[in-house]
């Protein structure tokens, strides 16, 4: 399932505001850095406001980035939350071999089928679920960063676990973090491609 | 699992900032919110309320304030810093001049922000801009790394002795302020060391020596031979920031100049720019270089003083430059400031390209790479034709 992560990896995440995108994103960025790698996370600033569809995005390279304008192009796209789909194409301006990851129940085939997108690989986990089973609330932002770790094959699920505990371990309490590990160790598992 | 380097940190260019200020630890700090420049004084006041530094940490009402009690602290001999963005910048006018005509060292980082209306909080340069002629110098950084690096060189700048003028950090609101960067950090200990002490020429604080400060001086003072004296420190500055950017280089493997020119020798026709775009410029410049096109580019960092003579010296060569402006001048037809700048400087120069202009990503309008291909393969006509057809031109309109 690995995909090149030689080169430049442009992400694009599709969330609404306040499910944590922007947090994966910056997460994600740090976590390259274990992997010694260069990096990029940028929200897209506009009204703030819950609920509302948000985008946020990071660039991964191993060598050093120095393009500091928006990405229209990018190779793996992010869905946060599905909903959004029903407003916003998620795969506007996406390569041809670019890769789609979608928080859904459904599998890979069902979900392409009714979002009718042709071409690209898409994945699906219900990450949805797995943040309601392990935290107690729909915060499906880490489950799906964990789909990305396991579907781009960036980081091991040993290692990103790890990172949690150091990085997490100082900001919120030892159950929240606790809480986010199962729910990536989850959505790490059960992502599927088809 | 290895983290690369202890010093290697993925951090926002307000944090980088803020970083570097808590390793400087002023003296003073006024601190006054505004986005996107909020997160530097956040940021450090929480190395205040962690006891992670010694500053006095002066929270005032407006930006007005923040820039008066900056000159306050500064005239009593401390080591004084705050930061803004934007409409913060225009509240401090006129004491953007009271500083500078003083000859207060001090250090303000300034988060790009356009000015309203309409109103807009994204990246341009129009706030910095404007504030071109008050007497500060002004540094620009292309990212999180160039931000830390010239807000500690800005202090060494400031305080030398031949200087004696305030410095403005300059980084691109939200694309740098907001975005997550790889950079490396110095030790503590290697900052401490670098900024030194200040030693301030005179102080109010000074018992022994007392001083007046911002004295009235009308038509038979020597208002005149000050302002003669600000412009001749301007011209000392030069050589100062190149010296301390050296020594920064000697210290960190980062030299710094007064610009960073890159594939000039053998170029035709270069583009010169500011900021963060600088970056995106050199990815495509590259591309178009490793296609045999002979372009080049200049990332300039001192925009106040204006480099003149380094710059002259390095474009003269050329066909053709196309100067990229992030603010304009509203001048009906002159161009933007980094343009009408050059342009003049290169008035007597018998050899000297042909110039074009693009202004580009006012209020925070993007600069793809796709643009500057555009801008590029206009030049490259210009610079075979050997005629301007369009000499101020905006990049990447709507309308």
């Amino acid at each position: 399932m690995a995909v090149d992560i030689q080169g430049l990896t442009e992400i694009r995440w599709h969330a609404r505001g306040g499910q944590g995108a922007v947090t994966a994103a910056k997460t994600l960025a740090e976590m390259s850095l274990v992997r010694d790698m260069f990096f990029q996370a940028f929200p897209e600033y506009g009204p703030e406001r819950m609920g509302a569809p948000i985008r946020c995005f990071n660039r991964l390279s191993t060598n050093k980035i120095s393009t500091y304008c928006g990405i229209t192009n990018p190779q793996i796209v992010v869905v946060v939350d599905p909903t959004v789909m029903e407003t916003v194409d998620v795969a506007e301006g996406m390569k041809e071999d670019g890769i789609l990851i979608i928080n859904t129940h459904y599998d890979p085939a069902t979900i392409r089928k009714k979002t009718g997108v042709e071409g690209k690989k898409i994945y699906t986990v219900d990450a949805t679920h797995i943040s309601l089973d392990a935290l107690g609330r729909f915060m499906p932002n880490i489950p799906m960063l964990g789909a990305l770790l396991s579907v781009t094959g960036l980081l091991s699920k040993e290692d990103a676990i790890e990172f949690l505990k150091s990085s997490f371990g100082k900001k919120f309490p030892q159950k929240v973090v606790d809480n986010n590990i199962v729910a990536l160790d989850r959505a790490y598992e059960e992502v599927k491609g088809e | 699992m290895v983290i690369a380097k202890s010093n290697t940190l993925a951090l926002q260019g307000t944090e980088a900032v803020a970083l570097a200020m808590k390793q400087i630890n002023p003296d003073m700090v006024a601190a006054y919110p505004i986005t996107p420049q909020t997160e530097i004084v956040q940021g450090f006041s929480q190395f205040v309320a962690d006891g992670e530094v010694d500053t006095h940490l002066v929270n005032v009402e407006s930006e007005h304030s923040a820039m008066s009690a900056c000159i306050g602290g500064a005239s009593a001999g401390g080591r004084v810093m705050t930061a803004t963005s934007s409409q913060g910048l225009a509240l401090m006018w006129e004491l953007l001049y009271i500083a500078s005509g003083l000859r207060l060292p001090m250090v303000m980082p300034n988060v790009n922000r356009t000015l309203s209306a309409p109103i807009n909080i994204h990246c341009d340069h129009s706030d910095s801009m404007g504030a071109r002629d008050a007497g500060w110098i002004h540094l620009f950084s292309e990212n999180a790394q160039e931000a830390y690096d010239n807000t500690l060189q800005a202090v060494r700048i400031s305080e030398h002795p031949q200087v004696r003028l305030p410095v403005m950090v300059l980084l691109d609101g939200f694309i740098i302020s907001h975005s997550l960067d790889r950079m490396e950090s110095l030790e503590d200990s290697t900052v401490k060391e670098f900024v030194d002490v200040f030693k301030p020429e005179f102080s109010l604080l000074d018992a022994k020596t007392p001083t007046c400060i911002g004295a009235f001086d009308g038509l038979y003072g020597y208002f005149f031979e000050f302002k003669r004296q600000q412009e001749e420190a301007m011209r000392n500055a030069f050589q100062v920031v190149k010296d301390v950017g050296k020594e920064y280089g000697e210290l960190t493997g980062r030299p710094y100049g007064v610009f960073e020119a890159f594939g000039l020798e053998d170029a035709e026709f270069a583009i010169i720019v500011l900021g963060s775009a600088a970056g995106t410029v050199r990815h495509e410049v590259e591309c178009m270089r490793s296609r045999g096109i002979p372009i080049g580019m200049i990332k300039l960092r001192l925009f106040r003083p204006f480099p003149a003579n380094e710059l002259i010296e390095a474009v003269s060569h050329l066909k053709a430059v196309a100067v990229f402006d992030r603010s304009d001048t509203f001048a009906g037809g002159m161009g933007g400031p980094v343009f009408t700048d050059l342009r003049s400087a290169l008035y007597e120069s018998e050899k000297k390209p042909l110039m074009v202009n693009y202004i580009y990503g006012l209020g925070g309008r993007d600069l793809p790479v796709e643009l500057i291909n555009k801008a590029a393969t206009e030049l490259e006509q210009v610079a075979q034709s050997g005629q301007v057809k369009e000499k101020i031109n905006y990049l990447g309109l709507k309308e």
